[in-house]
């Protein structure tokens, strides 16, 4: 299935696809309304920044992923390989924060349920930190990797 | 300590009820224009910093910065100048020789636009591209001056050594050094594709770019830095610098700090020591000399390739190029003083040489007069910026164009002519790893190769409409150019009739 990969060696830390992310997921129709407003959306990727190297982290999609594994309300599932939170089931217990390896999953802005990257299923339909990252570094491709 | 005030030259402007303070801007500024001011809460920034690159206002999320001129100013004079002034206070400060990059900006007459292109009407019908054969293909080198039969009687089908282009255009010289090797590989990928060439500069080969040399012209020039044999057997073709628009009877300086490792060993010199190429070659003191040394790099490189010679646009370039022609070379490259570099003392960039169009001109006729243009092809070089400059060119005379700033800007640059500082926020004109990161060759590479199809493209249309179907029967056809604006003597050395004439 198609995932998004970061090249590390392309990735400037610059940040932009953080807010890109938070953006895309906030409802807003103008970036600066979604950040001005006091909502103050939380993004779903990462940019961890190193000497000399950067690289954007968000979920991996695993195939036996840790968070669905440990959630005790039943919340995260997998849907056509994308691994996704209800938030109607999610009691923000936020055992799945704890259970990610790659610290992918992020308590929401509304205090009381975890998001995380589901590929921009929810809203365009195309990853947005993929297709606002500035060097091309961020991509959304099929690598062989299972669904 | 005495009063050193130097204006800034651009002023940020920041929309704050568009500022979602993402830092972006703050973390692409190599010159550390834009900071996040916690006591205030917000972005603020160093206006004085700025060379107006356009890259923060070119990436920032919500569009809420904008760069334009400092509106201080000294009180105005058409004659003493700010830009004049404040030149005047920094030598004051520093005893130094001014620095620039990029083509002079000063207000030149530009005669590609004061030339118009002819079409065809009734007689001789346009040609549409789309449905018929175009041929854009280009042969570099000498051309057979007569016939030559073997003892059987049988036609000597030989020729001598020449470069072959899909397109009238190829990329000029931009060593690595000047440039970042990003930039290098995206040249060089580009002139693979394309089925064209890009030019090493005086900088030597990247040992990760032998792979591109069927595509790679390699440059000699007078500091020889990273000149061996392999490097000379490398390209598609050998260039003997002797000159550069830009900076015509200068050298060259890529100062220490830029010389890292790769670069110094790419050089052949040690880290971290100036690399200054010397205003002359020390071994060429007339065209007897030129030709030894392009006999020299045709003998080690088994006279397979063909040689150019790089001369800059002076005033008496015809007489130059006749001689030039004589050496032995097989293309002459012209490069007229609007042309580019990655720096150049700003008194000799905006004052020495003379234009393109009038050199090319000039060479062309002297080279026919004297029944020796076969033996040469001819690349126009210095500020040919679109498709149109280059058919002008290639009617002026020219065999093909060489590019560099319209490839530059394809890969980003932004033309704030602060190449020579080595921070281009853009990862072209630098060595800085962080920022070099900045230019994704996979990216660079191809946007360099839409640029020359659609330059291509529209060199097809314009021929076309001219009834041309070949470049071949576009080269030195100056009937299908007039002039507009100009004085007699400006025809008289185009060797062009004025519009309605």
């Amino acid at each position: 299935m198609k995932k998004v990969y970061v090249n590390e060696e392309r990735c400037l830390g610059c940040h932009l696809c953080e807010y890109y992310c938070a953006f895309a997921n906030s409802g807003e129709q103008e970036m600066f309304k979604a950040f001005k407003l006091g909502k103050n959306p939380a993004p779903r990727i990462q940019v961890e920044d190193g000497k000399g190297i950067n690289f954007a982290v968000q979920c991996r999609h695993c195939d036996d992923p840790l968070c669905m594994k440990n959630c005790i309300a039943g919340a995260i599932s997998k849907v056509d390989g994308v691994v996704k939170i209800d938030p109607q089931k999610c009691v923000g217990c936020y055992t799945c924060v704890l259970s990610c390896p790659y610290g992918c999953i992020v308590p929401g802005k509304d205090g009381h349920s975890a998001t995380k990257c589901e590929l921009c299923t929810a809203n365009s339909g195309t990853p947005q930190c993929v297709q606002n990252c500035i060097n091309g570094a961020i991509v959304f491709e099929d690598r062989g990797e299972q669904a | 300590m005495p009063v050193n005030y130097f204006p800034a030259e651009f002023e940020v402007l920041r929309n704050y009820d568009k500022c979602i303070q993402c830092r972006a801007c703050e973390r692409q500024c190599s010159n550390k224009v834009h900071w996040f001011d916690s006591d205030f809460g917000k972005m603020l920034s160093h206006d004085e910093k700025c060379v107006d690159c356009q890259r923060c206002v070119s990436i920032c999320p919500t569009g809420a910065l904008k760069i334009r001129p400092n509106e201080n100013a000294f009180r105005k004079s058409a004659n003493y100048t700010q830009p004049l002034m404040t030149e005047a206070y920094r030598q004051a400060g520093t005893g130094s020789v001014l620095l620039s990059s990029m083509g002079t900006p000063k207000d030149y007459p530009v005669y590609w636009d004061k030339i118009l292109l002819n079409a065809s009407q009734v007689t001789n019908p346009p040609i549409d591209p789309l449905r018929e054969p175009m041929e854009t293909r280009v042969f570099l080198g000498k051309r057979p001056t007569k016939m030559k039969f073997d003892k059987n009687g049988e036609l000597d089908l030989s020729l001598e050594p020449s470069l072959a282009l899909n397109v009238p255009i190829m990329f000029s010289a931009m060593s690595y050094g000047s440039i970042s090797k990003n930039a290098h590989e995206s040249l060089a990928r580009a002139a693979e594709e394309l089925g064209t060439y890009y030019n090493t500069g005086e900088g030597g080969l990247h040992k990760d770019f032998y792979k591109y040399g069927a595509n790679t012209i390699v440059q000699v020039a007078s500091g020889r830095f990273g000149v061996h044999k392999d490097y000379l057997n490398a390209g598609a073709a050998i260039e003997i610098k002797m000159g550069q628009g830009a900076k015509p009877g200068i050298g060259g300086h890529l100062p220490g700090e830029k010389i890292k490792e790769d670069v110094a060993h790419t050089r052949m010199i040690p880290r971290g020591t100036d690399a200054i190429s010397p205003a002359p070659h020390h071994d060429i003191y007339s065209i007897e000399d030129l030709r030894q040394l392009i006999y020299s790099v045709k003998e080690a490189t088994e006279y397979k390739k063909p040689v150019i010679v790089k001369i800059a646009a002076v005033h008496n370039v015809a007489a130059i190029a006749s001689g030039v022609a004589r050496s032995g070379a097989d293309i002459i490259a012209i490069d007229g003083f609007r042309g580019g570099t990655g720096a150049a003392p700003t008194r000799i960039r905006d004052n020495v040489g003379i234009p393109i169009e009038l050199a090319l001109a000039a060479v062309d006729g002297r080279l026919r007069h004297e029944g020796i243009r076969n033996e040469v092809s001819i690349v126009a070089a210095g500020s040919i910026r679109c498709s149109s400059d280059a058919v002008k060119a290639i009617a002026l005379g020219a065999d093909a164009v060489y590019i560099a700033t319209p490839a530059l800007l394809a890969m980003g640059c932004h033309l704030c002519r602060s190449c020579h500082t080595g921070k281009c926020n853009w990862g072209i004109a630098t060595q800085e790893p962080e920022l070099v990161k900045r230019l994704n060759p996979d990216i660079a590479y191809h946007r360099l190769v839409n640029l020359v199809t659609a330059w291509n493209h529209e060199i097809q249309e314009i021929m076309g409409g001219m009834g041309i179907n070949s470049i071949e029967a576009l080269r030195g056809n100056r009937l299908m150019l007039r002039g507009i604006g100009l004085t007699e003597k400006e025809l008289q050395i185009l060797g062009i009739l004025h519009a309605g004439e």
